[in-house]
């Protein structure tokens, strides 16, 4: 894929780049219960995404990796606009995402892909009604014919026949409707897909095909990618950059290569050290990461990851630390960066 | 490996749920305190395989309608309901891929471990309240005694995969069925429950039949594997042997499938097409619509698992040539 001139080289540090997201923040309010409102209390904040910020140039594919709760889902939903940021900015080629109009105009150029395809298709649409749905609601491609034949098109770029066009999202197969569903998002042409966690409800051999598309897309299409997993193999396969998250946070940011071979961040070292590894020659015996993460409500002072961190120190304890550079691409949040190994 | 005289030994069962046969022919066996793993993709009869073995099926209408299984010197698909029940929790118990769903939710979590103590241990007030603490412990839950009144919604996913290996242990049993215990797990809690079943069966002697479709899972805890396709074990050995030298070409499919195993910047090697449909299955090779290597004689002769070397059989009529 190398050879095609015309894609863009993401990596190259002088392209500007596509978003940029500043200090992102989003708090989700928990009311106040009866109990709380007469003692007079305030009810409890959840701050599920804390002061976030990174770039994507275009056809950059940045993986996010972390576990359940820890703000991933939330920090693409908010960059979709299917949640306002309670903090921070978004910026689309160097100006205010909200400048180019409303969440029609921005869903031109950013798009979402959900891990269920089964509850993001409408059960009693055909694929075809799907797709030709969004080309109507956008005003594209204006007359019927020429939509269908729009719809043939999507069709064909994500792996599927016209004939797949009168069918239902029950009559097909998981990786079928995950198809289906990335044909719907590249009907407007986007320039930027979020995916959250768009494989990991299916089978090991059907992942590999939707896996190989997005690459396809990536390629072909010059289309930048926000990649949210859990499962890091996959994350490690598809993106330029990973950024990993823990409570809200993120940890450490870099090129995938260096985030895998040369982790930084003790959470990341842990998460690394607890894939398991499809090889029986390199079993492991100690358990990567005791613990479980701590209530979101009531997050540690200090550093985020130092009530379950064996490097852990009282300076760890007592100040937040900053997402540092460690060397020029790389960022980390950990003070002791450059003594654990 | 000291070879031991097996603790479950399943011989050609038939498991069929209405015109589907969801098991068909599938013979495996298990030793004394050996993890053996049974791996497939969805639909492929994993699941279909542990249930028969205890008999619960969650209201479908299965039946076992050949083979046997024979655990510490009995039929179990002789067995009558009675005398199954009395099997069930105690010789053998089972955990399940979600935890909610399989504990109580309005019952609080000591009571839940106590009532397979009281049952099938016979102890009572105190003794009981001890040892529910001691198996807690067991399994990892900190200060387990302040935790007995909690609700299962009080707790993690982990906690909750940890509760129910309590409830599991709580008879002492020979076997454990875990049938996907991780895959709803992340993966810092996945690798905690992992090196907990190790170490509980290097201490206890305790055999597991592992569920899984995660060939990392496999690899990383499994003695030996067996790998189910459509209904049929497909390719059985040592971990190793499965791993380093796969014989089937769906085995070899799976692994090549996986981005581990690829490098950055080469495109998966994805399986075409998609499992057949058991109530119609292909005639001579179930694999053999998706299979690179099919030859005429695949699609009409049924293969049978043949050893390729010690200890590892392959179904492939062509695995000799192949040299996969």
């Amino acid at each position: 894929m190398s050879g095609q001139a015309h894609v863009v080289e993401p990596m190259q540090a002088d392209v500007s780049p596509l978003l940029e997201v500043r200090g992102l923040s989003k708090n989700f309010g928990r009311g106040r219960s009866l109990v709380q409102a007469l003692a007079g209390r305030r009810g409890g904040v959840l701050q599920a995404v804390r002061d976030v910020s990174f770039s994507v140039r275009p056809g950059e594919v940045l993986g996010v990796v972390g576990e359940s709760g820890c703000g991933k889902s939330t920090l693409g939903r908010c960059i979709a606009g299917l949640n306002a940021p309670s903090a921070g900015e978004i910026r689309w080629q160097g100006r205010p995402l909200a400048e180019l109009g409303d969440r029609r105009a921005a869903s031109r150029l950013i798009q979402m892909i959900f891990q269920d395809p089964y509850s993001s298709l409408n059960p009693r649409m055909t694929v075809g009604q799907t797709i030709e749905e969004v080309l109507v609601a956008h005003g594209l491609h204006g007359g019927r014919e020429t939509r269908a034949a729009r719809v043939d098109e999507l069709l064909a770029t994500v792996g599927l026949s016209p004939r797949h066009k009168e069918r239902l999202p029950h009559a097909m197969s998981g990786g079928q409707r995950q198809r289906v569903s990335i044909a719907r998002a590249l009907a407007v042409e986007p320039k930027l897909i979020i995916a959250d966690e768009p494989v990991s409800a299916l089978d090991a051999s059907v992942q590999a095909q939707i896996i190989n598309l997005f690459e396809e897309l990536r390629d072909r299409l010059g289309i930048a990618f926000i990649f949210i997993a859990h499962d890091l193999n996959v994350v490690r396969h598809i993106s330029h950059r990973v950024a990993v998250m823990y409570l809200g946070e993120v940890m450490e940011i870099t090129q995938a290569d260096a985030l895998f071979e040369a982790p930084r961040h003790p959470y990341t070292k842990a998460l690394l050290s607890a894939i398991p590894w499809p090889d029986p020659d390199r079993r492991t015996t100690v358990t990567s990461l005791e613990g479980e993460p701590p209530d979101p409500l009531h997050p540690p002072v200090g550093c985020s990851f130092s009530s379950r961190c064996a490097w852990a120190q009282a300076a760890c304890r007592a100040e937040r630390p900053p997402l540092a550079a460690y060397d020029e691409s790389h960022d980390v949040r950990c003070i002791r960066m450059y003594e654990i190994d | 490996m000291i070879v031991s005289s097996p603790l479950l030994q399943v011989a050609d069962l038939v498991t069929r749920f209405g015109a589907v046969t969801a098991v068909d022919n599938v013979s495996f066996d298990i030793r004394p305190g050996e993890i053996f793993g049974l791996v497939g993709e969805s639909g492929c009869g994993k699941s279909a395989t542990c249930r028969s073995l205890i008999r619960l099926f969650g209201g479908a209408s299965a039946e076992i309608a050949g083979g046997s299984i024979l655990f510490q010197g009995s039929d179990l698909a002789q067995l009558d309901s009675r005398a199954m029940e009395d099997v069930r929790g105690n010789r053998i118990a089972m955990i399940f891929q979600d935890p909610m769903t399989a504990l109580n939710p309005t019952m609080r979590i000591g009571e839940q471990i106590a009532e397979g103590v009281r049952r099938h241990r016979g102890l009572k007030g105190e003794a009981a309240r001890r040892e529910v603490i001691t198996l807690l412990e067991s399994v990892g839950v900190t200060s387990a005694a302040s935790r007995l009144a909690a609700y299962p919604h009080e707790f993690s996913g982990g906690m909750r995969q940890r509760v129910l290996i309590a409830i599991a242990l709580a008879c002492r049993p020979r076997l454990l069925i875990a049938d996907e215990p991780t895959t709803a797990l992340d993966v810092t809690i996945q690798d905690q429950i992992l090196k907990l079943i190790l170490r509980l069966r290097d201490e206890t002697g305790l055999a597991v039949l592992m569920v899984t479709h995660d060939l990392g899972v496999v690899a990383q805890t499994c003695d030996r594997v067996a790998v189910m396709y459509a209904g049929r074990i497909v390719e059985r050995g040592d971990t190793r042997q499965i791993f380093s030298r796969p014989a089937h070409p769906y085995t070899r499919a799976l692994l090549d499938a996986l981005p581990a195993h690829t490098g950055r910047g080469t495109r998966l090697k994805p399986l075409g097409g998609e499992p057949p449909d058991l109530s119609a299955p292909p005639p001579g090779c179930r694999f053999h619509p998706r299979c690179d290597f099919a030859t005429a004689v695949c699609r009409a002769a049924e293969p049978s698992l043949q050893p390729i070397e010690t200890g590892h059989d392959t179904a492939c009529l062509r695995a000799g040539e192949l040299g996969l």
